[in-house]
């Protein structure tokens, strides 16, 4: 493919295709100007007139009884203006719901601020509001609060005990949620007979999703509006805005957010915090704008976190390798509060749902579920589940192909679906993809970069190299039916948009998708010019403002490109409709006789005769009595769409090649491969971009990140000292290669891209670490893997399983 | 307990001299970022690791939070405001970073280009693993890097071509 040059700026891939469209271009993006220059607008950079600051009082202790809270002598505190807790402030809490029974979901509150109980360090308490942050910092010291100290609940064993203490009244076993989707008749007679049995036993790491920017807000009310205007940074505008609403018992008509420019989220954003609320209504309470920007430590350990799973799971094969069942138990330590809209089904229902993967399972067993314990709360965070659960389905694959003795890639491709739509065991139908293409593709790319000589070469210098693969697929493009298998009570799905075009001929779309960095103002753009026949210039994308949007889910779950682009481009398709309907008029031509193209509508049988958008945007605003009569002035179009079915499976295939460093146990990455397809590129440059920061998350969870605690559930990896985010120098370059299977039901054949190189990464490189470990028999199943365990394998310390 | 005592500082940022009454306490980039209302640095950690609020100081990259802006009186301080023209267009890195896509939510990269920018001045001929160590100072969530080091790589080249062609 060759690009040419639309806009006069040179070399630097600013062009369209040669094809004439936009949609498949690398065109750069719009967003970087601003963002290069310091010009960008993120929450931090607001300043309000009469601002304040505020700083959240927190517990600190994980579990307890609040006995008492003075803040008498915060209010001494030079520069401190109020402090409020829970009861100054009587705010309704956060109640996320699931449509399921009582035996299934036992339904919790998250208080804005805690009242009688806490129940993890870091829970807000009060909130101090002060002329800048340093007296508010100086003010929260200053507060003096009681606990009556019960023991934690910090892990599994201590939920599940029969004595545990309840984290939640309601819920004296800890468990929120415990649901077994799927059981497949008589899978028990077919694990019995089955010639190969495998289990793979694995424990996750938590993780913290960790955009750089933090979170934040500044709120205040607006007297001449009328309204509540708030400023965060989040993924869900819309959803913000009901449940702050409901909180402080306001109409949300008096509720505005506003998003500004947005340093990621990666799906912490896309939650309802309480801190945002809380600073709403301190703000309201004390007729002045406040702000709040958390702060590292508390990002880290009092924010929402994700991905501690236990999966114990098992695998019947035949002779040939063919899976002939899968048996799974998927436990999640979803913390002390359950998540608005997604609940603490989020991660189980999540891996109960997709776990089959790529492979054809012709039976299945699951059972998943959510436990209470006293930790910073869980979010949904990019992939949910799935870097965990295709780590766990890869492991099985490799385990049966040790067993009997066959080449694990080969296991994969007498397993893989090859022919769709599948309808798999789990009640999903998958659309067509390149699962078998794109794992051949990934091998050959290996095998050609001669990869297997080296590793070869390589032993016989002593040196310890393997090579791993990761197969997997990632729904995408959940639709509102998908999303109500899950039991939300608020159920997403649809995204609308609304298109205007102004008298010169430019047009502005909403979006209720939420980009935080994935260049939707450029992809977006690009769909819409092409619908046009635009320049680029000359569309304007509008996202996250409640007043502009009239409904929007945000974005997450790779779902703003399916949904949010089709629903844009089928807004441009309705007002080119128009444009032609009045072009036609105004050319007194058939309306058959006309189309669109180049800034303007042009007759068919004489492509000379047109008129340009900013004729036809002249009439329709300025000479309106030239309008036919039916025809209303202006030039305004809507659209809506939702999910198709099961949505659209993106997938890929990653290769990995990793050294293991005897002395030191660390993993060395030296190669990684991504073959992925999610369908029609929209701009491949952002799709390269999406994985490859993908695949740096899902590196980062199988070898470095790890949320700890201490025995009394004082978290001790509150800062990037303990909490080890890799750089550039543990993060390797990936050779990325593309496959495209279009989707069938998005206007452009657009799959989404957002999540998958996070799910594919852990996998592969815990397969690859495991090759490299083959000559000594050990197998590691748990993330992230440590340097002490490497060390410890290559030294012969650790047991080799049985 | 008291007032806080102020201090009155003068500061050079970006070739223009400032005069701030500030807490003695408070840091570099707060004072950069709230006083002076240059936005475009970012703060991030609050520690030092991350390096998003990564000045030029006196030349030298520095991290802005670990500094307080007392300290910076007498030294030229450089920030991600300084580096596009008077008239808006992007620098030859900037226009890098855009063309490699090496920025997605732009947070991390007013630190990235400070780095760069410092870095490139005092190592013209640096090749991509030097660029690669230097990019390691900072964090980054969304890139995975890769691009990042093909900015500077990319805007290092072209400088060195240019310099040859005029030679």
């Amino acid at each position: 493919m060759t690009f040419g040059t639309a806009t006069g700026d040179g070399e630097r891939g600013a062009g369209f295709r040669v094809d004439g469209t936009w949609v498949g271009a690398p065109v750069t993006r719009k967003e970087d100007p601003r963002l290069l220059t310091g010009g960008a607008r993120f929450v931090d950079d607001i300043h309000l007139p009469r601002m304040l600051h505020a700083a959240f009082v927190r517990s600190t202790v994980a579990s307890g009884h609040v006995t008492s809270v003075d803040l008498s002598r915060v209010l001494e505190v030079p520069g401190v203006v109020a402090a409020f807790t829970a009861e100054d402030l009587d705010l309704g809490d956060i109640t996320p719901r699931l449509d399921r029974p009582p035996e299934e979901y036992t339904e919790t509150s998250m208080p804005i601020l805690a009242r009688d109980r806490v129940r993890f360090v870091g829970e807000p308490v009060a909130v101090v509001l002060a002329e800048d942050p340093y007296a508010a910092e100086d003010g929260i010291e200053a507060a003096d609060v009681t606990y009556d100290v019960t023991p934690p609940v910090l892990s599994e064993e201590q939920a599940l005990a029969p004595e545990a203490n309840a984290v939640h009244e309601q819920a004296p076993g800890n468990v929120l949620l415990d649901v077994s989707m799927f059981a497949s008749d008589g899978i028990d007679d077919v694990f019995a007979e089955a010639p190969c049995v495998v289990q793979v036993h694995t424990r996750t790491g938590r993780q913290n999703a960790l955009p750089l920017e933090t979170r934040g807000v500044v709120a205040g009310w607006d007297s001449r509006a009328e309204q509540l205007l708030v400023q965060t940074c989040t993924q869900v505008p819309h959803q913000v805005r009901t449940v702050l609403a409901g909180s402080l018992g306001m109409a949300e008509s008096t509720v505005r957010v506003l998003v500004p420019d947005m340093g990621g989220g990666f799906g912490i954003k896309c939650v309802v915090g309480r801190e945002e609320i809380a600073v709403a209504a301190a703000s309201i309470r004390v007729r002045r704008p406040v702000k709040w920007i958390e702060d590292r430590k508390d990002a880290l350990s009092a924010s929402f976190l994700a991905r501690e799973q236990r999966y114990d799971a098992r695998a019947a094969f035949d002779e040939t390798g063919r899976i002939l069942g899968l048996d799974v138990d998927v436990l999640c330590d979803m913390g002390a509060y359950s998540c608005y809209p997604f609940t603490v089904g989020i991660e189980p229902l999540m891996a109960s749902s997709e776990m089959p993967g790529v492979y054809r399972v012709p039976a299945y067993r699951v059972r998943g579920r959510a436990i209470a314990t006293n930790k910073a709360p869980t979010a949904p965070y990019r992939g949910v589940s799935r870097p965990q659960h295709v780590m766990v389905m890869e492991r099985l694959v490799e385990r049966a192909a040790r067993e009997l003795g066959l080449d694990p890639l080969e296991v994969r491709r007498r397993n893989l679906i090859t022919v769709f739509p599948y309808t798999g065991v789990n009640n999903v139908t998958y659309d067509p993809g390149s699962y078998l293409e794109s794992l051949n593709l990934c091998e050959r790319v290996i095998a050609d970069e001669g990869w297997y000589e080296t590793r070869r070469a390589a032993a016989d210098q002593g040196r310890v190299l393997g090579i791993g693969y990761s197969c997997f697929n990632e729904r995408t493009g959940y639709g509102s039916d998908a999303f109500a298998k899950r039991k939300m009570q608020a159920v997403p799905g649809f995204d609308i948009s609304e298109i205007r075009m102004d008298t010169a001929g430019a047009v502005v779309v909403t979006t209720g998708t939420m980009s935080h960095g994935q260049s939707h103002e450029t992809t977006m753009a690009q769909i819409v010019a092409d619908k046009l026949g635009l320049p680029l210039d000359k569309v304007k994308i509008q996202q996250g403002d409640t007043d502009r949007v009239a409904y929007g889910w945000g974005s997450f779950a790779s779902r703003s490109i399916t949904i949010g682009g089709t629903a844009v481009a089928l807004a441009a398709g309705n007002l080119g409709g128009k444009l032609l309907d009045l072009g036609a008029h105004l050319l007194e031509t058939p309306r058959d006789n006309v189309e669109l193209g180049d800034e303007g509508v042009r007759q068919r049988d004489d492509p000379a005769r047109g008129l340009s958008y900013r004729d036809i945007a002249d009439v329709a605003y300025l000479k309106s009595h030239l309008l036919p009569k039916e025809t209303e002035p202006g030039l305004q179009a809507s659209a809506s769409f939702d999910g198709v079915g099961d949505g659209t499976f993106s997938n890929a295939s990653h290769g990995v090649v990793v050294e293991l460093h005897r002395d030191t146990g660390r993993v060395e990455i030296l190669r990684y491969v991504c073959v992925e397809d999610c369908g029609v590129a929209i701009n491949p440059q952002v799709v390269d971009g999406q994985a490859r920061g993908g695949i740096a998350q899902g590196i980062a969870g199988a070898l470095f990140e790890k949320v700890t605690y201490d025995e009394n559930g004082e978290p001790s990896a509150a800062s990037f000292l303990d909490y080890k985010v890799p750089t550039a120098c543990e993060i390797p370059d990936v050779g990325m290669h593309h496959i495209e299977t279009p989707c069938l039901f998005t206007d452009n054949g657009a799959k989404g891209a957002g999540e998958g190189g996070t799910i594919g990464a852990p996998a592969a490189v815990l397969n690859a670490v495991n090759d490299a470990l083959r000559p000594t028999g050990v197998e590691l199943n748990d993330t992230p893997i440590t340097p002490q365990q490497v060390f410890d394998a290559l030294t012969g310390a650790l047991e080799v399983a049985p | 307990m008291t007032e806080p005592d102020k201090v009155l500082l003068t500061l050079k940022v970006n070739d223009a001299v400032h005069e701030v009454a500030v807490e003695a306490r408070r840091t570099l980039a707060d004072t950069l970022r709230h006083d002076l209302e240059l936005t475009g640095t970012h703060v991030a950690c609050e520690h030092g690791v991350c390096g998003a609020c990564t000045v030029l100081v006196d030349g030298d990259p520095a991290r802005s939070c670990l500094m307080f802006a007392a300290q910076a009186e007498g030294s030229e301080i450089r920030t991600v405001e300084s580096l596009a023209g008077d008239d808006g267009s992007l620098s030859d890195l900037q226009t890098a970073f855009s063309a490699n896509h090496g920025l997605q939510c732009g947070f991390c990269t007013p630190g990235f280009l400070m780095l760069a920018e410092g870095f490139l001045a005092e190592r013209p001929d640096a090749d991509r693993e030097e660029i690669r160590e230097v990019v390691s100072s900072n964090l980054c969530r969304c890139t995975g890097y890769q691009t990042i080091v093909d900015s500077i790589q990319d805007c290092a080249e072209r400088r060195r071509n240019a310099k040859e062609a005029s030679a």
